[in-house]
């Protein structure tokens, strides 16, 4: 038996920035995660760090990532100094594109309504296509313009989660692969967790396991509705820089691969990838840059986003079992620095941060219907 | 380095010529191209795009991936897979690949 | 989508007894295969080689002439220069020919995409210069080229002898064979014997091959405990240390051949996720097979090499084998029919595969030559070390797919190909786990790269 004051269960990048941010203040951290095959969101990800047009329906999640977006630079230096592993994370601004004046139209009235219940925090500029081509030259001829932020940017997802990883066990925190977890209870004070051949009997628990939240979370008095979302991602083989900036569907990584994608099939727990849909995204890769025609793609893979009714975040303490929290959103890159500076401070004991508090599950308690 | 049996031109078959960068390569026809090039003194094909360490051939079965040359302005080809055909021209590729149109 | 009966891919000894073997029951078959000859690895070029004196190659070579004439049947739709890059478990294949990607689709597939040769990961392996026993048998094969200079062959296994000794036939010079059996590998093979003697003649010609080089007064070098290759932008020497002495010796030489055996490829079983099993006996992955050599996945079989290293011969047996359990499946053959059909070719499979026990003991490569050392690549395409691969076993990676987003170890333009099988043993390893427990890169398509254009037209013929 095996004690500490905090377990996050799950070791993708929500855990783990959560648990770094636990860790880094002095708190003793036991991140537990499944074995080497998963359903990872957190290995699947895209890699934006993106604000532009999240929140329409809940302007506070728009802040909230507004936050984390501007913390990410000071935790990707920070995880830096601390690893030596960079997150590549870098911000030019990102742009959405758009193939016909119409959907330029609308886009800007959306983006205009976003800005205006921000209090003006989002900004934004619509650019033409001649504009749009002095930012990516190689811009194709049917793309009639874009919206763009400067609040958008991108990072490799996969050594932010290296780094993360790296960092929880710099500040002492460990990270305990191998199994999921079967199990949590109650015993006073306590929590007790057990796994295959192990149990933990833990101060405080939080529940970062992406869509296995969904059945610990009622263990522990809480409701975590998750449904597993479909994104396939196509990656080409490394290129010379061409693309300086981030699009919402294709971006240059910085090793020089094109990664794109960003389907949504509501295909249950599969994981895998269908032809169609490859060939659609290399279709809109092609047409977004008729260049990328002759480049390579050398892997696919499609990955589960872990989402709720509404497409929002879930952050919430439990009533029943205080001491008990879960944590889940699909945007675990763009959130990373919100969860580990301002999420995981709450965790332990801090005020909750103020962006936060629509994102309970009493939300789904109610009759709404709001698009995903 | 690698030297023929019998050369090419020693057969009564019609020889492949090509340019490698810039020099005359003479091939049988059927060769792949890395056969040629190895067979021609040519003992380095690529770059990487991590170390700018050089490679060249070293499965000729297609699964390593090492032989990557440009290949009429295509680049990323793999020199064991590809057949030599007269008139072509194939560049030594150093690091990533670039756009091509 | 075109729907035919049976697809099968490569031509290969397998593949073209399953071709021709399917025929005779009817089925008429797509043989796919990437080359633009016939013949797999083993009879490559045969049709075409420049290498007309017949003794060098040999006669297993030419032996593959009636396999190939089988093939060319006019009713076989037989498609080289074609290349798979998708294979779905509902049996859609997606080829590239011409710069032209197509989707089919079959009732039924054999696959006999054979083997590769184990990667071995020595320092400097990675120079210009040092390629494979089977890269230098395939050029010699199919251009009738050999190495300029004295050649260092080093490794182990009857392919390497084999090349040996058609160089010496060719007339090349062989400065030395380094072999890296251990020494006390020749004890622990003897129990094999009397089963190995059930496939006397292989037996007899692995002999006659050590006899002709002893002969020739080759310079072979046993018990090689360390091997590196160095130089400073291409191979400029080899250096060796044998089991008992502690010190390097050199040989200068611009051509290092290295080989320790043959091991299935199984990029694509993975990709379409058949089951895998870890042989132990021949330390490599294998897809679990039944008795008509099918996967888990209804309707695809795997023939050959690439269901676990049975050699030319049993490939080619094992071929008719899935064919017949081809003619089954579609109907052409009752059950009792083909049993009857399959068993002579069982029992003479049985026989002919009775030799491997002992070359699996005999050629088992020792753990020094599998697990790169901490300075050594271990993936050549991202230029990922053995250490780095232990550091990430360490920070809780437990199998290959953590480690491969950490590292981007297996992520180059090979898919994971070169260095697989060593990152999963690496990693068992480091964690003291089994190869089984810390599985393999969960491979997806395209098998081969394709490009964007190509991908996309796909979409519109689908």
């Amino acid at each position: 038996m095996q004690q500490c004051d905090f377990a996050v269960i799950g070791g993708g990048l929500v855990g783990s920035a959560i648990a770094y941010g636990l860790a880094s203040q002095g708190h003793q951290v036991s991140v537990l995660d499944e074995g080497d095959v998963a359903y990872r969101a957190s290995r699947g990800n895209f890699g934006l760090v993106w604000v532009q047009g999240k929140g329409q329906e809940i302007p506070l999640y728009s802040r909230w990532s507004m936050r984390s977006a501007s913390l990410w630079a000071a935790l990707s230096q920070e995880l830096f100094e601390l690893t030596g592993v960079a997150t590549q994370h870098h911000n030019p601004g990102g742009v959405h594109l758009c193939y016909s004046q119409a959907e330029l139209a609308n886009r800007e009235v959306e983006l205009n309504a976003l800005a205006q219940a921000t209090g003006r925090q989002f900004t934004f500029d619509m650019l033409d296509h001649d504009q749009l081509r002095d930012l990516i030259p190689e811009i194709g001829e049917s793309v009639t313009g874009a919206s763009w932020s400067s609040w958008d940017g991108h990072a490799n997802p996969l050594y932010l989660l290296r780094a993360l990883h790296n960092g929880i066990r710099h500040y002492g925190g460990e990270f305990v692969p191998g199994s999921k977890v079967n199990r949590i209870r109650r015993n006073g004070g306590s929590f007790v967790i057990e796994r295959d051949h192990q149990t933990l009997t833990v101060g405080r628990v939080i529940l970062a396991a992406g869509l296995g939240n969904r059945e610990l979370a009622p263990q522990v008095g809480l409701d975590a509705p998750l449904v597993p979302n479909r994104g396939e991602i196509l990656v080409t083989e490394r290129m010379r820089p061409l693309l300086d900036l981030p699009t919402t569907y294709l971006r240059q990584t910085g090793e020089g691969s094109i990664l794109m994608g960003d389907s949504h099939e509501d295909v249950g727990f599969d994981d895998g990838t269908e032809t169609p849909v490859l060939a659609q995204i290399a279709q809109r890769a092609v047409r977004a840059l008729p260049a990328l025609a002759n480049t390579r793609v050398v892997r696919s893979w499609g990955a589960l986003r872990v989402m709720t009714p509404d497409g929002y975040p879930l952050y919430q303490a439990s009533e029943s079992h205080p001491g008990a929290f879960v944590a889940c959103c699909h945007s675990g890159v763009t959130l990373a620095a919100a969860h580990a500076k301002c999420l995981a401070p709450w965790f332990a004991g801090a005020e909750a941060p103020s962006e936060i508090t629509p994102f309970t599950a009493e939300r789904f308690h109610v009759q709404t219907s709001i698009p995903a | 380095m690698f030297k023929r049996l019998s050369p090419p031109e020693a057969t009564n078959e019609a020889v492949v010529t090509f340019r490698f960068d810039e020099q005359t390569v003479t091939a049988r026809p059927g060769d792949t191209v890395a056969a040629a090039l190895l067979t021609s003194g040519i003992s380095i094909c690529r770059s990487t795009p991590v170390s700018n360490a050089p490679r060249a051939p070293y499965c000729m079965m297609g699964v390593c991936f090492e032989c990557l040359v440009e290949v009429d302005g295509n680049p990323n080809v793999q020199a064991c897979q590809a057949e030599v055909r007269d008139g072509m021209h194939v560049h030594t590729q150093q690091g990533a690949r670039r756009l091509t149109s | 989508m075109i729907t035919h009966d049976l697809v099968i891919l490569g031509t290969g000894p397998a593949g073209m007894a399953a071709a021709t073997t399917a025929l005779e029951h009817g089925i008429t078959p797509v043989v796919i295969d990437e080359q633009p000859a016939a013949g797999g690895q083993i009879y490559r070029a045969l049709e075409r080689t420049p290498v007309l004196d017949r003794r060098i190659l040999g006669e297993d070579y030419w032996s593959g002439e009636s396999l190939i004439k089988g093939l060319k049947d006019p009713q076989i739709d037989y498609r080289p220069a074609s290349t798979v890059w998708q294979l779905t478990r509902q049996r859609e294949i997606g080829l590239l020919h011409d710069d032209k990607a197509e989707m089919i689709c079959a009732r039924h597939i054999i696959l006999a995409t054979g083997a590769m040769e184990r990667p071995m990961p020595i320092a400097g392996w990675t120079l210009p210069g040092v390629m494979t026993a089977g890269s230098g048998q395939i050029l010699l094969k199919s251009a009738g080229a050999v190495p300029q200079a004295p050649v260092v062959l080093a490794g182990c296994g009857p392919l390497l002898l084999l090349l040996a000794t058609q160089y010496l036939r060719a007339g090349v010079e062989i400065a030395a064979i380094l072999d890296t059996t251990p020494r006390d590998r020749y004890r622990a093979a003897l129990k094999h014997v009397p089963g190995a003697l059930r496939n006397v003649s292989t037996l007899l010609k692995g002999v006659g091959l050590l006899r002709e080089l002893r002969r020739a007064g080759v310079r072979h070098i046993r018990g090689v405990s360390a091997l590196r290759a160095e130089g400073s932008g291409q191979l400029e020497r080899v250096l060796w240390k044998q089991q008992g002495d502690d010190n390097w010796q050199t040989l200068e030489t611009p051509t290092l051949l290295l080989h320790q055996g043959v091991i299935p490829n199984t990029q694509i079983t993975r990709a379409v996720d058949c089951h895998h099993e870890w042989d132990e006996q021949q330390l490599a992955w294998r897809p679990r097979l039944d008795e008509w050599l099918g996967t888990d996945i209804p309707g695809i079989a795997v023939a050959g090499d690439g269901g676990g290293i049975v050699g030319a011969k049993a490939a080619a047996m094992q071929g008719q084998l899935a064919g017949l359990g081809a003619a089954l499946a579609l109907g052409k053959l009752t059950l009792e029919n083909s049993t009857e059909r399959a068993q002579p070719i069982r029992k003479a499979l049985a026989r002919d595969t009775a030799i491997r026990p002992f070359l699996d003991v005999l050629y088992r490569p020792a753990k020094q030559w599998r697990l790169p050392d901490d300075d050594t690549l271990a993936c050549r395409c991202e230029e990922v070390t053995g250490g780095e691969i232990r550091r990430m076993a360490d920070m809780g990676c437990r199998g290959p797919n953590q480690t491969k987003s950490f590292t981007r170890c297996g992520m180059g333009p090979c898919q994971g190909r070169m260095c697989g099988i060593t990152v999963s043993e690496l990693l068992a390893d480091a964690n003291q786990q089994s190869v089984e427990e810390t599985g393999y890169y969960r491979l997806r398509p395209p098998f081969k790269p394709i490009t964007l254009g190509q991908l996309a037209k796909a979409a519109e013929e689908g």
